[in-house]
């Protein structure tokens, strides 16, 4: 057991873990954070990613211990009070999604690959940085123009701060 | 068309917490004293269990219980049933070899269970899982179709001989050989429907939690039809009566026909709950997914088409060898008859067409049905025989095909199926016009001058939807009726509740089902509350599967509506001192049509509850039910236009475009109807061009995770281009089709045709890998 202390979704929490607790096991069982999710377990799917400082990652090949000190955003955190992330509400109002199961991590990979490329992302380049989310509902069609509709979304928002 | 009603584009009420992280699917689930299942499978395709030794697991750290197939069948629990009859053409019953939900002495694939152990947590129960000592007596494999056929073939049923599960046909076979033999042309082919893993995002899960003072079990399951799972859990695997027994099937991640069956994990899940008086959670990893969860597809067919002089099908002849793994699954049976063979008319007109099929046992997991389930492999045969004519006879792929279009409904096919209504020339011209087929020559020269292969491929799918009549589908084996429920309940305050045995796990029934009650009431959608997948909420359905909820699910709430509508409209009259005929719902409000009298719609479903001044002898409250049983399957058609460019020097395809023209009839919510097309167009090209299902020799599943087993990803795909016509459908009220399966039936052959057009090779299998293209390609230049 290690005593392992970070920061999830703004919220100083400190546990005991096994050192092979994975970080999608504690912030699931642990910490109760169920929105990211488990779907093949070799980093393949990408239903886990959550963003640790910053980077979108994949919590089920990643160690809770290896986090430690570390600011972590899930799903749960990417939004603030009842105002949706412009992602979420771009893959709400472009039918981003289906079943559900794999959007928080669509979601999560979505927002850092709009941080890296900025608002003028092509739909090759956002079809290429999907390449590590699988979604078996959409055929990402719905996908893509989300992240594209989310990328204008966001210059704009940055314009009028 | 409303704002919110039938016909608008609204965002999916859902969807708030699907995108927030606030979704609940089954293993979010955690309860008090929760344990955990982790199942001790088999590593051989084909074993004798000698012994299992579970001591050394026992005494590990958090076990609670280490359990065996020995002893649920000890208990009694029922062994796994296939639900649908099929019988033999020489009249005998399908051959049934027996499955236990955990194996008692023979395992007969790979990932079978034999044993569970029961953990204080998921990571306990694991260690301990690698700890149970089984000691197998391997026996030889049959893995592949045709060597479990052969002469001397291992035997996996002694129910079975050959391995035979049956041999059963349809059609009249001596009238479509005299209908063939003067034929001026035919074309045959040997055609392999690669077998596919359905792959739904959530991984299969079960919670039971037995509640030992009631003797009460409850089963938290990755279901689309809970009620058939409590229904068959109770009548056939012994597990509780069916009033002891609650079924949820909360927020589902993806089905695509694998979580339609009652599948051995979740008996295990509430045989143990019960014995150790303790919630049991299971949840599979993706590698168990893989091994465990229903196959798809997985056919060899030997197909023959004849034409006469002037280019007019005269007959079909088909024979398929169906894979049904080492089980018979649900409502596998019914898969490579009545879901396959009764569709190989196509769009044409065949006077006569014979189909043998010979299901197979072989030494792998279940096959069971895969979005479109039998419909995809019946539009790949006939629709690359079509292209292949359309090539041999040197015409215009869409002018034979247009020449042999059915254009008189009703149309009575020699394959049971009597299509209602259609128009196969509108949606051809639709996608011809929107995939630029006229343009695709200087497209091609283009292709041709960067030294790149371009092709163009055609596929004319239709499809059976709606499942089903019930009168008919018992003629026809089937062991349940394919009705379906509904139940509208107007609050005291004129708010809705919808229960469906329906079940969306991501249809966004939430959404299109608060559609009709808009339309049909005049509330807002927001006011309407869609109940589902419960079964203490809602009596009894038949669940989701087959493109049917809207066709069957969404016909019964029109019935139960109609009542509803009926019942207030007399109590607005009563209460207004008008006529009945003159009350018209509408925008929230109930209006005496010609006049200005006019009340709030809350008002009247108040005055339903408090009984103060309703008509004489009328009962409170305003809460109607229906039964809907469909009269016929409703059939979705359409053109699907693939155009491919390909790389002759890697072999590798890319998709230049992908057109869709589709009718559907009517549609609730034409965004939520593309989506469904989106996905399943995506589930097809992945059929195409990725994914391969591979069992070594041995019976070992090479492609057991994403790293081995191709799924479709965003850069594979392009943004397609979705047009629709409509035939509304005269059978069901609404108007309506079905749109769930029709991209994943109608894409595979479009693509392939695109593919051999490119490279002027016809054999190809799927899926067509850059090696596999590359080997044709040299192949037909070999052949010059």
């Amino acid at each position: 057991m290690t005593t392992v202390t970070m920061t999830v979704n703004g919220r100083h929490v400190s546990a005991d873990v096994e050192d092979r607790t994975l970080l999608v096991s504690y912030l699931r069982d642990t910490l109760g954070l169920t929105g990211t999710h488990v779907g093949c377990d070799t980093s393949q799917c990408g239903a886990c990613v959550v963003h640790v400082d910053g980077r979108a990652i994949k919590s089920c090949t990643t160690l809770a211990v290896q986090v430690a000190g570390s600011q972590v955003t899930t799903i749960e955190g990417l939004s603030t009070g009842t105002e949706l992330h412009p992602v979420q509400a771009a893959f709400r109002d472009n039918h981003g999604l289906q079943c559900g199961f794999c959007t928080p991590g669509m979601i999560m990979t979505s927002v850092d690959i709009i941080s890296r490329h900025g608002a003028h992302v092509d739909e090759a380049t956002v079809r290429h940085e999907l390449e590590g989310n699988i979604c078996r509902c959409t055929g990402y069609h719905n996908i893509v123009k989300s992240v594209l509709d989310a990328a204008g979304r966001m210059s704009v928002a940055e314009a009028a701060e | 068309m409303g704002v919110e009603g039938i016909g608008a584009r609204v965002t999916r009420k859902e969807d708030k917490r699907f995108i927030t992280g606030k979704g609940k699917y089954v293993d979010d689930i955690r309860l008090h004293g929760m344990t955990h299942a982790q199942f001790v499978r088999s590593p051989h395709a084909h074993a004798r269990i000698r012994s299992i030794d579970p001591s050394a697991a026992s005494a590990m750290p958090g076990v609670v219980a280490v359990l065996t197939g020995a002893e649920l069948v000890g208990d009694k629990i029922g062994n796994l049933i296939c639900g649908w009859m099929v019988h033999s053409k020489d009249g005998s019953p399908m051959k049934m070899g027996a499955w236990p939900a955990m194996a008692p002495e023979t395992v007969r694939f790979v990932g079978q269970a034999v044993a569970v152990v029961i953990a204080e947590t998921k990571d306990q129960a694991r260690d301990a899982a690698e700890a149970v000592v089984v000691d197998y007596e391997e026996l030889p494999a049959a893995v592949a179709i045709l060597d479990a056929i052969a002469e001397g073939a291992p035997q996996l049923h002694p129910e079975a001989p050959g391995n035979r599960v049956y041999e059963w046909s349809i059609g009249d076979k001596d009238a479509t050989e005299a209908a063939m033999s003067g034929a001026a042309h035919v074309v045959s082919m040997d055609i392999t429907n690669n077998r596919l893993v359905p792959n739904a995002m959530e991984p299969r899960s079960a919670v039971a939690q037995y509640d030992a003072a009631d003797d009460h079990l409850t089963l938290w399951t990755t279901s689309q039809n809970p009620h058939v799972a409590r229904l068959v859990l109770s009548a056939f695997y012994n597990i509780a009566p069916e009033n002891k027994l609650r079924v949820i099937a909360p927020d589902v991640g993806g089905g695509f026909g694998s979580k339609i069956y009652i599948y051995p994990e979740e008996i295990v899940a509430l045989w143990a709950s019960r014995k150790l008086e303790r919630p049991v959670k299971w949840t599979a990893d993706r590698t168990e997914s893989f091994l465990t969860d229903a196959h798809g597809r997985d056919h060899i067919t030997h197909a023959e088409l004849a034409f006469d002089a002037d280019h007019r099908i005269l007959g079909l002849r088909v024979h398929t060898y169906a894979n049904f793994g080492a089980y018979m699954s649900l409502f596998s049976s019914a898969v490579p008859t009545y879901l396959y063979a009764t569709l190989l008319s196509g769009q044409y007109v065949i006077p006569q067409i014979y189909c043998e099929v010979d299901g197979v046992y072989t030494n792998t997991v279940a096959v069971d049905a895969y979005r479109g389930a039998g419909r995809p492999e019946a539009a790949f045969v006939i629709e690359r025989l079509m292209e292949v004519a359309a090539r041999q006879l040197r015409v215009d792929p869409a002018e034979l095909r247009a020449k042999n279009f059915i254009t008189q409904f009703p149309y009575q096919t020699p394959v049971i199926l009597n299509y209602d209504t259609g128009d196969f020339h509108a949606s051809l011209d639709a996608a011809l016009k929107a995939a630029d087929y006229a343009g695709f020559a200087a497209r091609k020269s283009a292709s041709a001058a960067n030294g790149k292969l371009r092709g163009i491929g055609l596929s004319c799918y239709i499809e059976a939807c709606g499942i089903a009549p019930s009168k008919a589908v018992g003629s026809l084996g089937a062991g349940v009726g394919l009705w379906e429920s509904a139940e509208i309940r107007v609050n005291p305050v004129g708010t809705v509740e919808v229960l469906t045995g329906s079940h969306s796990h991501g249809q966004g029934h939430e959404t299109t089902f608060a559609q009709l009650v808009s339309t049909r009431l005049g509330v807002s959608i927001d006011a309407v509350q869609v109940i589902h997948g419960d079964t203490d909420k809602v009596q009894f359905g038949m669940g989701t599967y087959g493109s049917r909820s809207g066709a069957v699910g969404m016909s019964a709430m029109v019935k139960a509506l109609d009542k509803v509508e009926a019942k207030a409209k007399k109590i607005a009259a009563h209460l207004m001192e008008a006529s009945e005929g003159d009350i018209v719902i509408e925008g929230g409000e109930v209006k005496v049509a010609g006049t200005d009298k006019k009340m709030p719609w809350a008002l009247v479903a108040l005055a339903a509850y408090t009984g103060h001044n309703l008509p004489e002898g009328m009962e409170p409250g305003l809460k109607e039910g229906t039964f809907y049983d469909p009269t016929n399957f409703t059939y979705p058609a359409g053109t699907y236009i693939a155009e491919v460019e390909i790389d002759p020097d890697t072999g590798k395809t890319s998709i230049c475009s992908f057109t869709a023209a589709d009718d559907f009839g009517n549609l609730i919510n034409p965004t939520i109807v593309e989506g469904q097309v989106h996905g399943g167009i995506a589930q097809g090209i992945g059929q195409a061009l990725l994914e391969g299902t591979i069992y070594d020799a041995d019976g070992q599943l090479l492609t057991a995770s994403y790293m081995d087993y191709a799924m479709p990803r965003a850069d594979d795909l392009v943004s397609y281009t979705l047009t629709q016509t409509n035939t509304p459908c005269p059978g069901n009220p609404l108007g309506i089709k079905g749109c769930g399966e029709a991209g994943a039936i109608g894409s595979p052959p479009a693509i392939i045709n695109a593919i051999t057009n490119a490279i002027g090779h016809e054999h190809i299998a799927m899926p067509a890998t850059p090696s596999r293209v590359w080997q044709a390609i040299h192949q037909a230049l070999a052949a010059e």
